[in-house]
């Protein structure tokens, strides 16, 4: 009996860890050969400063319903059979998951394709943020893919999403310019771009049915 | 001046001219730490765009003017340009850039 296609969209609450077998189970489906799936982590180190934690926050709503958007622009463009997006609100230490996708298809391109698009459309559009917190201070962090979205955001008129667009994450230089800023004796820069989202990532999980 | 009572189709009394109309405007990440809020009541006059909006924010909350450039605003849960006009209870976010994920 084939399984009805399934969106699930989850934002947790802090101090909630992600159960990534429940939204693997979640996307199974017994005509789904592939499951492709994605976990953002929190790495240890940013531009040589120690990281220790990272902390989230999201107006929750408006990000549900763009993330919801972003998987109906990806089903228009790759035959997926069903999606679960969970992302962590609150702190997450070094190593934890913040934010976990998983899409199964019948194919394993469609499921992995997809699969990327739909991180890097979070990181360009879902209104999440996020404060890297140093031993010495804390930043929020600029999402390098959504720099480059700005100027369209208000412009899509509800369609929301490109396809296959290849971001140049290099050299883009902090909005409103990279001040450091002292408050209360602690050193603060302001408008720290993570273009290195590459490297922000932890594996790219597929597993094939 | 002559007031007209004005009524739309379904009998519903419109605003008259020179009515204000009151939003709700959100803060969140740095535009928070600015503002010190994380919402407020925005009382504007009736016609107003997003953008007028922003100016009354910035006038209020002058460091504000810091991350102006970099921000995108959301209406009802939808990003919006700076023309869009806002009407009675509509909710208008202030988000600076995102890093999700």
């Amino acid at each position: 009996m084939d399984t009805e296609e399934k969106t699930l969209v989850e934002i947790l609450e802090e101090n909630n860890l992600i159960d990534l077998a429940k939204y693997i189970n979640y996307v199974s489906a017994s005509q789904a050969g592939a499951i492709a799936t994605f976990s953002g982590t929190t790495r240890d180190t940013f531009e040589g400063k120690t990281v220790v934690e990272l902390r989230y926050e999201a107006y929750v709503p408006m990000a549900i319903r763009q993330i919801k958007s972003i998987c109906s622009s990806a089903r228009s463009s790759w035959d997926i059979h069903s999606i679960a997006v969970a992302h962590r609100l609150g702190a997450v230490p070094v190593g934890e998951t913040s934010v976990f996708i998983a899409v199964s298809a019948v194919h394993r391109t469609d499921a992995l394709d997809a699969c990327k698009f739909l991180i890097d459309e979070l990181k360009a559009s879902v209104p999440i943020w996020k404060k890297e917190v140093y031993s010495n201070g804390e930043v929020w962090k600029e999402n390098s893919e959504f720099m480059e979205r700005k100027m369209e955001l208000g412009n899509t008129n509800g369609s929301c999403c490109r396809r296959n667009l290849k971001l140049e994450t290099r050299g883009t230089k902090g909005c409103c310019g990279a001040k450091v800023k002292v408050a209360d004796g602690v050193a603060e820069e302001i408008s720290t771009i993570d273009a290195g989202t590459e490297n922000n990532l932890k594996e790219f999980n597929t597993i094939t049915l | 001046m002559v007031e007209v009572k004005a009524e739309n189709t379904d009998g519903e009394p419109v605003g008259r001219e020179g009515s204000s109309v009151s939003i709700k405007v959100l803060f969140f990440a740095r535009a928070r730490d600015i503002t010190g809020l994380t919402d407020i009541q925005l009382e504007v006059s009736s016609g107003s765009t997003t953008s007028d909006c922003l100016n009354k924010l910035i006038a209020r909350f002058p460091s504000l003017e810091e991350i102006r450039g970099c921000i995108v605003l959301a209406l009802n849960e939808e990003y919006t340009t700076e023309a869009a006009i806002v009407k009675e209870k509509d909710e208008l976010a202030i988000i600076p850039p995102i890093s999700g994920g």
